[in-house]
């Protein structure tokens, strides 16, 4: 067990992901630009629009915060898989590949990281969007929102795990956050609510994992889901769980050059 | 127990046989050098010794692990400086080695006073709490050697140590891997085309080729096999001349470069009014005669039919030794 899950590994792997986030000051700022915008134009634009069932005392910006938060968690856990083609790319994969850890800890150690990261632009933006007029209804409310937020992030970590095993360089990841990332993050309800798409669309939506990765983060933000908190749970719950196994398994397989 | 034992060892990729059927044995402590060409197929070779690639026939040990079945064993009695470079620019160069100490299990104290030790072998102390990314070419490249001996490898594998550096830095890295084979006793795998890298280092010399190994020996020795002193003539007319040679007796073996021929010979000193006098025999005037001993070129030509010196580097070194240089990878 021990050869297994190396600890010490796993903290090394997460601790050079922090160094390497912490020096890139440029990158935080980046992420956040973004869903800033999005925030503050959709937010104040909108300032009086109530699409379909939202009820009344919730005014946009409210509705579309938890939206935003859960594209800046999924966007951030994407880096992961970035980050590994750099590797490639750089030859650093090499230099992890052949130190005597197993390939569990290898994964473990960089979704600690990938998650670490995009929980803390979670939280950034939780407080950018909290100064633009977020409300938060209550703590433990926050505390559902928390167990959303690492569900979300541990799920797209692996999930960009998994694609960046299978992908030689980042002209192919791009291609897949285009046509992967972006219909995930349309249809999971994020902007509006899904009862305005056709009923084909809302379907997709339904089988859209992120659609109860959105729905947890505003029931425990301001209170309102459309569904019952324990059906968007076990729901991200099962994609998570799904997605750690796909990770670890295509990682276990890659091929170092 | 031999550092290295490798028996039948191949590698195929589809139709390319890249390895070939290699039987080898490095005995402890020894410098041992691979040389061949490009796609000689020494950085595959490599690769499967230390686990990242598995064999498709054969089998090897490793420090006695078993390549295929005992991977960890064999991954921490290694240490590996791969062809391309493999460090983390954004961290420092105490913190790449930090990085590594820790991915080895190193416990704290080792880990401090082991970067210590191996910062100061490659010459590297000053600049320890420099960002890689503003290391030189040859900077970064002995980081990574120094990395390669963080926790105490019995092997110690290099591919192309100095490829793309310039000689000065070449000349410098050679001397820190002398000094490191014999002071941590750590048996050395290195792969090169640089004739004079494998002559001024190993202590035995395998030529590769096309995946297969044409002849294993210490470098005098290999020298010696040939036994003939080497006569470089050079005209104007050398079709002419190569003919005339040919038909001599006592020139043993003759070869064409681009503008000279280079002939095999006993007692190099005596054939030269040889020499004079056949191509004046059939009209041609030599512009210059040579005599030298034979080289780990010429070796190297005897063996391969081609000859690798320095000006022969592809041009997909050149370009990678330029970006090491720069020290922006394959940016
Ligand atoms: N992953 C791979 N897939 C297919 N062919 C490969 C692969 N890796 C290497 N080869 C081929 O195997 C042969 C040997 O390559 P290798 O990299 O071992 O040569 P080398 O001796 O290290 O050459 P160089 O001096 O250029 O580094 C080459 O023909 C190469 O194209
Ligand atoms: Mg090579």
């Amino acid at each position: 067990m021990k050869n297994i899950i190396n600890i010490q590994a796993i903290y090394v792997l997460w601790l050079r992901e922090m160094k390497r986030y912490l020096r890139a000051k440029s990158r935080i700022v980046g992420s956040l630009g973004m869903p800033f915008f999005f925030l503050l134009f959709l937010g104040t634009g909108f300032k009086n629009f109530r699409p379909g069932t939202v009820p009344p005392d919730v005014d946009y910006l409210n509705f579309v915060a938890p939206g935003i938060l859960a594209i800046v968690l999924q966007m951030g856990s994407m880096m992961t898989g970035i980050a590994i083609l750099w590797d490639r790319q750089f030859g650093f994969l090499k230099e992890i590949m052949v130190a005597p850890v197993s390939r569990i800890s290898i994964v473990l150690g960089r979704t600690a990281g990938g998650m670490t990261t995009a929980l803390f632009q979670g939280f950034l933006f939780i407080g950018v969007a909290f100064f633009v007029g977020l409300r938060i209804e209550s703590i433990t409310g926050v505390i559902v929102a928390l167990c959303f937020m690492v569900l979300i992030a541990c799920s797209f970590v692996n999930l960009g795990l998994a694609i960046s095993s299978l992908m030689r360089d980042m002209q192919g990841f791009s291609l897949v956050m285009n046509f992967i990332m972006v219909p995930i993050f349309l249809l999971s309800g994020a902007l509006f609510p899904v009862e305005q798409f056709p009923v084909w669309v809302r379907v997709l939506s339904y089988i859209d994992p992120l659609f109860y990765g959105v729905d947890g983060l505003r029931y425990g933000l301001i209170g309102v889901s459309k569904f019952p908190l324990w059906l968007d749970f076990s729901m991200l719950l099962l994609f998570c769980a799904f997605m750690v196994g796909l990770g670890a398994y295509l990682f276990s397989k890659v091929d170092v050059d | 127990m031999h550092a290295i034992e490798t028996r039948g060892l191949t590698k195929k990729f589809d139709a390319l046989t890249a390895v070939k059927q290699v039987d080898l044995q490095v005995a402890q402590g020894e410098i041992f050098g691979l040389l061949g060409p490009n796609g000689a197929g020494k950085t595959t070779f490599i690769k499967m010794l230390s686990t990242l690639s598995e064999p498709t026939e054969g089998d090897a040990r490793v420090w006695g692990h078993d390549i295929r079945r005992e991977k960890d064993a064999v991954r921490h009695d290694i240490g590996m400086v791969f062809q391309d470079p493999a460090v983390d620019d954004r961290l420092t160069g105490r913190e790449n080695l930090d990085f590594h100490a820790r991915m080895y299990g190193m416990k704290k104290t080792d880990r401090i006073s082991r970067i210590g030790e191996v910062l100061d072998l490659v010459g590297l102390t000053d600049k320890a709490g420099e960002l890689l990314r503003n290391y030189s070419g040859g900077m970064k490249r002995r980081l990574e050697i120094a990395r390669g001996l963080m926790h105490f490898p019995r092997v110690l594998f290099l591919d192309e140590p100095t490829l793309g550096l310039d000689p000065q830095t070449r000349y410098h890295i050679w001397e820190y891997i002398k000094g490191l084979n014999a002071q941590e006793q750590v048996t050395i795998v290195l792969t090169t085309h640089y004739m004079e890298e494998a002559d001024e280092l190993c202590s035995r010399i395998g030529i590769i080729d096309y995946g297969s190994i044409l002849v294993i020996d210490t470098p005098e020795a290999l020298k010696n096999t040939l036994g003939n002193d080497l006569l470089t003539v050079k005209a104007a007319d050398l079709d002419a001349l190569q003919q005339a040679f040919g038909n001599e007796s006592w020139v043993l073996e003759v070869n064409r470069f681009d503008s000279s021929l280079v002939l095999s010979v006993q007692q190099g000193e005596e054939k030269v009014p040889l020499a004079v006098n056949t191509a004046q025999k059939h009209g041609v005037t030599l512009t210059s005669v040579s005599v030298r001993k034979p080289t780990l070129d010429d070796v190297f030509l005897h063996y391969t039919g081609k000859s690798i010196r320095e000006e022969d580097v592809s041009e997909k070194d050149q370009i990678r030794g330029r970006m090491r240089m720069h020290g922006s990878g394959r940016r």
